[in-house]
């Protein structure tokens, strides 16, 4: 079973790269571009079938290690679920 | 004391942060990989620079959860000395040994410069043989340094003394233009409550000796040899 987790920085927590990626689209004339910000997708393969427990293991890992809790902020996606 | 100095695969500034700890002590330190978790007979454990697991994830992120750092997290439990700099400061944040976290630098761009960094308190083992106020030079290499903690966690840190160091103008003016990589409150390196455990961005071992262009670094190391 396919778990999904998004990592993105916190709002509020300065996101350089999201910014030079919103002047590079000014600079290619996409105009009306609001705020960019920019993460990560990590896709788990997991061998759990049961959704509930897949989604509570991404977490987990998510807390321990996908994500840094103190600058972001993720969400876990399970296939099928 | 005898010092220790923890590798991890992308490490590359342990060469000198041993010859600063041996010139300054007279003992070679002992270099302890990372798969290693028997650290006894050891006073001071220090994690260089470099970029561990080549900065997989997160900065420091991978070292973090490496068998060595739960032998680092129980030396630091029973009062053990600790030292990081640059990405050893990374990988004390993501072991939570350290509060806060170190950003990709405001300016986006690798900093490769010498930066000045005030003394804010000199009563510690690692800051004992500078002044309180004084102003030191350090080179910093780095791209992902800027200091960030939520508001509660930056006044926590100001109000309990645990900013170890800042960065200044060379006069010793703490001003935003001389807070090359954005960091919080100008912040260049933190102590843990127990100020055994410092953390900072720039490279004091990189300043040892004429040679290297100034000793504006020693006297980290000459104060933790006489501990």
């Amino acid at each position: 079973m396919k778990a999904t987790v998004t990592v993105m920085l916190k709002p509020g927590v300065l996101d350089p790269q999201g910014k030079a990626i919103g002047h590079a689209l000014a600079t290619l004339g996409f105009a009306g571009v609001g705020e960019v910000r920019a993460g990560k997708v990590i896709e788990l393969e997991l061998k759990e079938s049961d959704p509930a427990r897949a989604r509570a293991v991404a977490e987990e890992m998510a807390r321990k290690l996908l994500a840094n809790t103190v600058i972001e902020s993720f969400r876990v996606a399970v296939e099928g679920a | 004391m005898k010092a220790g100095i923890v590798l991890f695969p992308g490490i590359n500034r342990e060469r000198d942060m041993a010859i600063a700890l041996e010139r300054t002590s007279g003992h070679a330190p002992r270099m302890v990989w990372h798969t290693e978790t028997d650290l006894a007979g050891l006073d001071l454990l220090v994690l260089p620079g470099g970029f561990s697991y080549g900065d997989y994830l997160r900065c420091g992120a991978m070292a973090a959860q490496s068998p060595v750092m739960r032998a680092v997290r129980d030396h630091a439990a029973r009062g053990g000395y600790v030292l990081g700099v640059c990405n050893g400061f990374q990988i004390l944040t993501e072991a939570g040994l350290l509060p806060g976290a170190l950003l990709r630098n405001a300016g986006l761009r690798f900093i490769s410069a010498d930066c000045h960094l005030r003394v804010e308190r000199a009563d510690t083992v690692f800051a004992a043989r500078y002044q309180r106020g004084a102003v030191f030079r350090a080179p910093m290499a780095h791209g992902d340094g800027n200091y960030f903690a939520d508001e509660e966690t930056l006044d926590r840190l100001e109000d309990e003394g645990l900013v170890a160091f800042r960065y200044a103008t060379p006069a010793g003016k703490v001003l935003p233009e001389a807070n090359r990589n954005g960091s919080a409150r100008n912040i260049a390196g933190i102590y843990a409550p127990n100020l055994r455990v410092l953390g900072l961005m720039p490279h004091p071992e990189d300043l040892v000796d004429p040679l290297m262009g100034g000793e504006d670094g020693k006297p980290l190391f000459e104060a933790l040899a006489a501990a």
